[in-house]
């Protein structure tokens, strides 16, 4: 299982230093500020999330099904956009720019827009919102690992009369993997801070966003925090999960770098 | 220059005379009609005859990586024609009649030695239990049966660069057209793969197109060596160079050194014999 040992060796370091973080904060807290108003320590937010778990375990639900699916699609729009754009020239022409002049829109204020669209009330403007933001660097890191590819194994292929679309997979797809992973996980980080900041601006009331906010107003701040940490604990899992991906489609990438 | 393209053997064999590459008037122009527009290549005729070992020396920029390309057909000719095996030369690669060898192994980081050395095979259709008799009969030819399942990142240079000819040649092909292929290697993994090379040749009949700057390299190897000179690319000379059945001895020998001196000659303009 060194796929298992991997991934401890990834996450053990990671988890002593927020172990030693959370430590501080309690410990600081319970010296300076001991009433925690503003900022609650750790085992408050952890008691409010169980105190109140079935309110945030549903909003985890809800918000958890707009992150997946709007990651899930914005991957492969964006994945099948950059072989698209690979194969075809005049694609590269047309999509391209358009990708870029997408991406220098601040999606994140399209979100009161895409609300008027699908309707106040409706998931569906939140998770447009992730699927815009997680196509970019998607899109633009696989067109970059489908072009980088070694001229020569462009021409080995050619040599044996191989077409486009067979070059493409025995070896532009292969050569875009890393590059693919990279994006994944920055897009899924993007994903969940794009349907929480989404859900400020509308969508159902019970979602995390809303909780964030509407506890806020109403001076929770325990339960505000409570939700963060609900979110923050779906992109850590969903962050490990491409990690986990990551190994498991491309067992020969840590092969070589291990080689070298 | 020897006449292999005589007519008719003996035993009526037309076959036989099917020339195994054939070069007639060659030119290739780059980007034609623009103000950077370079004459690579001009006026080539040139006709290899099956299981010949030629040998296309030159200095940089004098065409021969190109002319290896323009028989590959990754690139096409502006002028003349050419042929392999009787075929256009668009022919020969779709029927797989050649493969070709860069100086860079080129292996894929994603397949293991072994399946490295398939995947031509796997292009042309082969089933996986023939596919992998194949490549273990392969990688015996260049000895490195042991390291079948290895990564290509795990191998030396010297030893990529084998499992690539390995993969060159797993389906037989009529003709191995070599890009500089130990270019990139020190000196003694360059004799010793030299030396392999040969083995192989004589063992597969292959006929093999060979491009190299090294001089000792081509009279060492080749049957014929054709030397180029730049601006335009064009052959300058063609030099007998078949020494019989080769060995570490040969490096030794007078006459080797009869064909070093004969070769560089040619090299810098002077007269061939």
């Amino acid at each position: 299982m060194t796929a298992a040992k991997a991934v401890l060796r990834a996450w053990l370091p990671p988890v002593v230093a927020a172990a030693i973080m959370f430590g501080c904060w309690e410990a600081l807290l319970a010296v300076l500020n001991p009433d925690g108003f503003v900022l609650p320590p750790p085992s408050r937010i952890v008691s409010a999330l169980f105190g109140d778990f079935d309110t945030i375990s549903t909003a985890t639900g809800i918000t958890g099904f707009i992150i997946v699916t709007g990651l899930i699609a914005g991957v492969l729009v964006g994945a099948l956009a950059a072989v698209l754009v690979t194969a075809f020239r005049s694609a590269h022409e047309t999509l391209t720019p358009l990708a870029v002049a997408i991406n220098a829109v601040p999606i994140i204020a399209l979100a009161p827009i895409f609300n008027a669209w699908f309707g106040i009330l409706s998931p569906r403007s939140n998770q447009a919102v992730v699927v815009v933001l997680v196509f970019f660097p998607v899109f633009i890191n696989t067109t970059r690992g489908l072009g980088q590819v070694e001229p020569s194994q462009i021409e080995l292929m050619e040599s044996y009369g191989a077409g486009k679309w067979r070059i493409m997979r025995e070896v532009r797809i292969p050569n875009a993997m890393p590059y693919f992973f990279t994006a994944l996980k920055l897009a899924t980080s993007l994903a969940v801070i794009a349907a929480i900041v989404a859900e400020y601006f509308g969508g159902r009331q019970d979602a995390l966003g809303n909780i964030i906010t509407n506890s806020a107003g109403l001076t929770r701040y325990d339960d505000a925090w409570a939700a963060v940490l609900a979110g923050s604990l779906v992109g850590i899992g969903l962050y490990a999960t491409a990690v986990v991906l990551e190994r498991l489609v491309m067992p020969w990438y840590f092969a070589a770098r291990r080689a070298t | 220059m020897s006449d292999a393209s005589a007519a008719n053997g003996p035993d009526g064999d037309i076959a036989i005379d099917v020339a195994a590459v054939e070069l007639d008037g060659v030119g290739k122009v780059f980007n034609p009609g623009r103000s950077n527009e370079v004459d690579a290549l001009t006026g080539i005729d040139l006709r290899i005859a099956p299981g010949e070992f030629v040998t296309l020396i030159g200095p940089s920029g004098c065409g021969k990586s190109t002319l290896l390309r323009l028989i590959a057909a990754l690139t096409d000719v502006t002028d003349g024609s050419v042929s392999v095996n009787g075929k256009t030369a668009d022919r020969a690669r779709l029927d797989r009649d050649y493969s070709m060898v860069f100086q860079r192994a080129g292996l894929f980081d994603w397949r293991n030695v072994s399946r490295n050395i398939e995947l031509p095979l796997e292009l042309m259709g082969w089933k996986a239990a023939d596919r992998r008799q194949r490549s273990a009969e392969m990688l015996d030819l260049v000895k490195l049966s042991e390291f079948a399942r290895h990564h290509p990142a795990e191998l030396s240079g010297g030893m990529q660069q084998r499992v690539a000819i390995a993969r060159a040649m797993s389906f037989d092909p009529k003709l191995l057209l070599m890009d500089e292929p130990f270019g990139a290697l020190d000196e003694m993994t360059r004799e010793h793969m030299q030396n392999e090379l040969l083995r192989i040749w004589t063992e597969t009949q292959t006929t093999v197109i060979f491009v190299t700057h090294s001089i000792s390299e081509a009279v060492f190897l080749s049957t014929r060596v054709v030397v180029m000179s730049p601006r335009p690319g064009r052959i300058s000379a063609i030099i007998d160079t078949d020494l019989g059945e080769r060995s570490e001895a040969t490096r030794d020998h007078p006459e080797y050194f009869a064909n070093v001196t004969a070769v560089r000659n040619a090299l810098r303009g002077g007269h061939a014999s």
